[in-house]
């Protein structure tokens, strides 16, 4: 049995230690806006918080995460400036990519508050998307990051 | 579950449904509201539903693969009826007659076709169902029609009269459909061409959208399957025992060269499939690599070809050239690498099959599950869910068969998922190419000859072998075949290469690399003969032709003939094709040191007719470009030991984030019917930054993806 926290809420999950944490997320808990991409740490479609940092699930197991607080793209308030800034670009294609986007750009804001739009094209640099968001990946960032700043930051 | 499935969402009674049917006279506009109310064994595919609370539903067959058209299908019909664009959702119906596409008789998402093909059906349906809101409203307040409006959600009479869709709705449900609806003039449009936000995108922000890899039945079992890995391989011995010992593994199951392991969650399914520790025969083709490959496409081109085009006497025309001029280009094979991996469900029961898959083919899917299952194909219920990409990939209908071999088999509902390795190693490639070409110019620097040669797979003699006209595919020589360029003389041979590698569609299929050849070389022509490649390009097209003005408002919005920044080259490039007519305009710079390229801008244009859904238009221009610098700089699948070497996104990276330049679209306001978008920004891309490496360092990059070490100085 293994004890995680995921966006606030205990949860004991029948799972064998070396089960990535993707798994665990998807198949037993039910947070499927949680993606498969790649497996191997490539893509970043997985991406979740982890005590407030952008981790890849896939390379994770879920055992090594016991105790930390999990937010998945589920967890992110629909109100959190990331979010809403991601709704009035109109970011997304298939969107398939985006919940790692999201959580990832949560991350490098909050990290990085005063990142420049090239700071944050680098550190957006190794999460893939096949339909070609970027340009809009960076403008919502640029106006998420406006609100974070005059709400003192938010995460 | 038969009726919460086929109508769910259909809201019972006292609403308005107008359905299309396909009758043999065509396609049938029908009021089935009362059908419905009376719950009859009778299953519409309605096109729209307007609720008694106002909600207006506009049920789509088309899928939503990331480039809107679920709701710029919405508008068209939202704007035409007058609805309330605030209370408007969108909903994927399942499978059926109604959604064929009206020219090629299947469903289907793919060339651009979704909103092109349908958008006089739209109208009509929309016009219809407006029409009889009126008269139910005409009809209450006893006046004539012609003195009530339908606009906002609402129709409206002299005398501050208001009454609501809703309210209006089961009236309108009693009364007959009009026999030939009017569509409203485009000057009274309110919704089609205004920035809208797609309908989508909330549930893609929230992460609660299911995509066919989250979809869930009860009881479902997780399949992967261990595939060949090369082409032609069979599995000699595997271990069966040491998969079912995984924890979660309920099945190992053979499928022909396949082999399946059933779990109940994905992880067992993927581990099992890992413990199986197969033994493969050799392919038939063991000598399949990338060094072999390119020789035997080099021998194809060598061969003589059947002709795909002829005008005039270009051999002839060529041997009296006053200047010659040869090259040659190669094109690698590429992979779709949609972000969501191949997946399908499916429920084999005694007398149904269901399907629940991120299909671009309903009709395909229908058919192959109607040939596994042995069912009619009435039997056969597909539901489209989300899908993370297409580009063509999921026209196909393999994981399909996978799926529904397999619950008919362990008789429970199964989810086949594939692993990214082999989404890679499994696609229907973009075939690979090479082609040559020869031109002549006379004294005065005219083109007056053009002979042309392409060596590729077909992939028609696959998916549709009626479609092989004399030997020619269409799809493998479309950009060569049709250019839009007026010329004298022109032979255009294609040699048919036979592979055992399967090639399908890939975004804007043929047009993703035959106009590179097209545009580059007659870059390298207007330069032979000392013109602009601008001017030299107007005049070869026909003047009020598509292309020509496409290619004048490209050149107006990109500034050309203004100086180019120090360090700078610029190329341009130009082709219509699905309906619609496209161009780029690149703006490099290139490191004599290093090689290495750097795309500063990139200038779209696009003349898709009425632009139904402007912010629509402007990302699949924008998304579509980067794919195609992308192709341009880093994409190619690998080859060896007789199957693909493409394992993941490390062997084939993408266009990164920090890698994409500044894009800019312009959409042209256009005299045109309605024309397709999504392949659009793919044709012109590559051969408008290779016409700018030469502009930015005078070398001719003639393959792709560019080999930049080419363009190091000294
Ligand atoms: S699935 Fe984890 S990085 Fe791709
Ligand atoms: S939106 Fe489709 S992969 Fe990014």
């Amino acid at each position: 049995m293994l004890t995680l926290k995921v966006n606030g809420k205990t949860h004991k999950v029948d799972a064998s230690k070396e089960t990535p944490l993707l798994w665990v997320l998807r198949d037993q808990l039910g947070f499927t806006g949680v993606k498969y991409g790649c497996g191997i740490g490539e893509c970043g479609t997985c991406t979740v918080l982890i005590d407030g940092k952008a981790e890849r699930s896939c390379t994770i197991t879920a055992d090594s995460v016991q105790g930390q607080e999990i937010v998945t793209i589920e967890g992110l308030p629909a109100d959190h400036p990331v979010k809403q800034a991601w709704i009035s670009e109109q970011v997304p294609q298939c969107g398939y990519c985006q919940p790692g986007m999201i959580l990832q750009a949560v991350d490098v804001l909050t990290s990085q508050p005063g990142a420049s739009k090239g700071d944050m094209a680098q550190a957006m640099d190794d999460v893939i998307c096949r339909c070609g968001t970027h340009p809009r990946v960076l403008s919502a960032m640029e106006l998420a990051a406006g609100k974070m700043k005059g709400s003192g930051g938010a995460s | 579950m038969k009726k919460q499935i086929t109508r769910r969402g259909f809201l019972k009674g006292a609403g308005l449904v107008l359905a299309m049917t396909a009758t043999p006279a065509g396609v049938q506009l029908l009021n089935v509201s009362q059908s419905l109310a009376a719950d009859q064994d009778f299953r519409p595919h309605a096109f729209i539903e307007i609720a008694p609370d106002d909600t207006f539903t506009v049920w789509v067959g088309q899928t939503e693969l990331g480039q809107g058209t679920h709701t710029g299908i919405a508008m068209i019909l939202a704007d035409e009826v007058g609805a309330d664009w605030d209370r408007v959702q969108v909903k994927m119906a399942p499978a059926g007659k109604a959604f064929l596409d009206p020219l090629y008789k299947m469903q289907f998402t793919g060339g651009s076709t979704s909103i092109r093909h349908r958008w006089d059906l739209f109208r009509q349906v929309g016009a219809a169902a407006r029409e009889m809101l009126i008269q139910a409203a005409a009809q209450k307040w006893g006046v004539k029609p012609s003195e009530c409006r339908a606009e906002n959600g609402k129709v409206t009479g002299k005398g501050g009269k208001s009454l609501s869709f809703g309210q209006l709705a089961a009236k309108a449900a009693t009364l007959p459909v009009p026999n030939k609806p009017r569509p409203k003039p485009a000057r009274d449009y309110t919704i089609i061409g205004t920035k809208r936000d797609r309908l989508d995108i909330p549930g893609k922000v929230a992460g609660s959208t299911v995509f066919g890899y989250d979809f869930k039945l009860p009881g479902m079992l997780l399949a992967t399957l261990a595939r060949p890995p090369a082409y032609g391989a069979k599995p000699k011995s595997f271990n069966a025992d040491a998969a079912k010992a995984v924890k979660g593994v309920v099945a190992v199951i053979p499928l022909g060269d396949k082999v399946a392991v059933c779990a109940t969650d994905t992880w067992a399914a993927m581990a099992g499939r890992e413990a199986l520790d197969i033994k493969w025969s050799p392919g038939t083709l063991p000598e399949l690599d990338n060094a072999n490959l390119d020789k035997w496409y080099q021998d194809y081109l060598a061969k003589p070809g059947v002709v795909a085009h002829k005008t005039g006497d270009a051999p002839a025309a060529l041997g009296k050239a006053a200047k010659k001029l040869k090259a040659a280009y190669k094109f690698p094979y590429l992979a779709h690498a949609t972000l969501e991996p191949m997946n399908c469900t499916a429920l084999v029961e005694k007398d149904r099959c269901r399907i629940w898959a991120p299909t671009q083919g309903q009709t395909p899917a229908q058919m192959a599950g109607a040939k596994v299952t042995k069912l009619p194909m009435d039997k056969i219920e597909v539901m489209t869910l989300y899908a993370g990409g297409g580009f063509g990939r999921r026209v196909e209908f393999d994981v399909v068969v996978e799926a529904v071999l397999l619950s008919k088999i362990t008789k429970r509902p199964v989810k086949v998922v594939w692993a990214r390795e082999d989404d890679f190693k499994n696609d229907f490639y973009r075939p690979g190419a090479a082609c040559s070409v020869e031109g002549g110019l006379d004294a005065k620097g005219n083109l007056v000859s053009w002979v042309h040669k392409i060596a590729t797979p077909s992939i028609m003699s696959r998916l549709m072998p009626q479609a092989v006209k004399k030997g020619v595919d269409h799809t493998s020589v479309e950009g060569v075949d049709n250019m839009d360029y007026v010329l004298p003389n022109r032979l255009v041979e294609f040699m048919m290469v036979k592979l055992p590698i399967p090639v399908g569609f890939w975004r804007s299929v043929g047009n993703s690399f035959n106009p590179f050849v097209v545009e580059c070389f007659l870059d390298e022509l207007a330069a032979a003969a000392g013109k602009d490649p601008l001017e030299f390009r107007l005049n070869l097209l026909k003047k009020g032709s598509r292309a020509r003005d496409t290619l004048e408002f490209l050149a107006q919005k990109a500034n050309w003939g203004s100086p180019v920044p120090a360090g700078r080259g610029r190329g341009l490039a130009v082709r219509s094709c699905f309906g619609s007519s496209a161009g780029h305009v690149a703006e490099v710079s290139v490191d004599p040191k290093s090689g290495t390229v750097k795309v500063h801008k990139l200038v779209c244009v696009i003349d898709c007719g009425i632009a139904v859904f402007p912010d629509a238009v402007k990302t699949q221009m924008q998304g579509g470009a980067i794919m195609a610098l992308s192709a341009a700089f880093k994409e190619r699948v690998e080859f060896a030991g007789g199957g693909v070497q493409t394992a993941n996104y490390d062997d084939y990276p993408l266009l990164s984030m920090a890698e994409v330049p500044e894009i800019e679209v312009h959409i042209a306001k256009s005299r045109h019917k309605v024309g397709g978008v999504g392949e659009l920004p793919i044709p012109t891309v590559a051969p408008a930054v290779a016409n700018a490496i030469f502009d930015a360092c005078g070398v001719r990059l003639r393959e792709l993806p560019f080999d930049t070490g080419k363009l190091k100085k000294g």
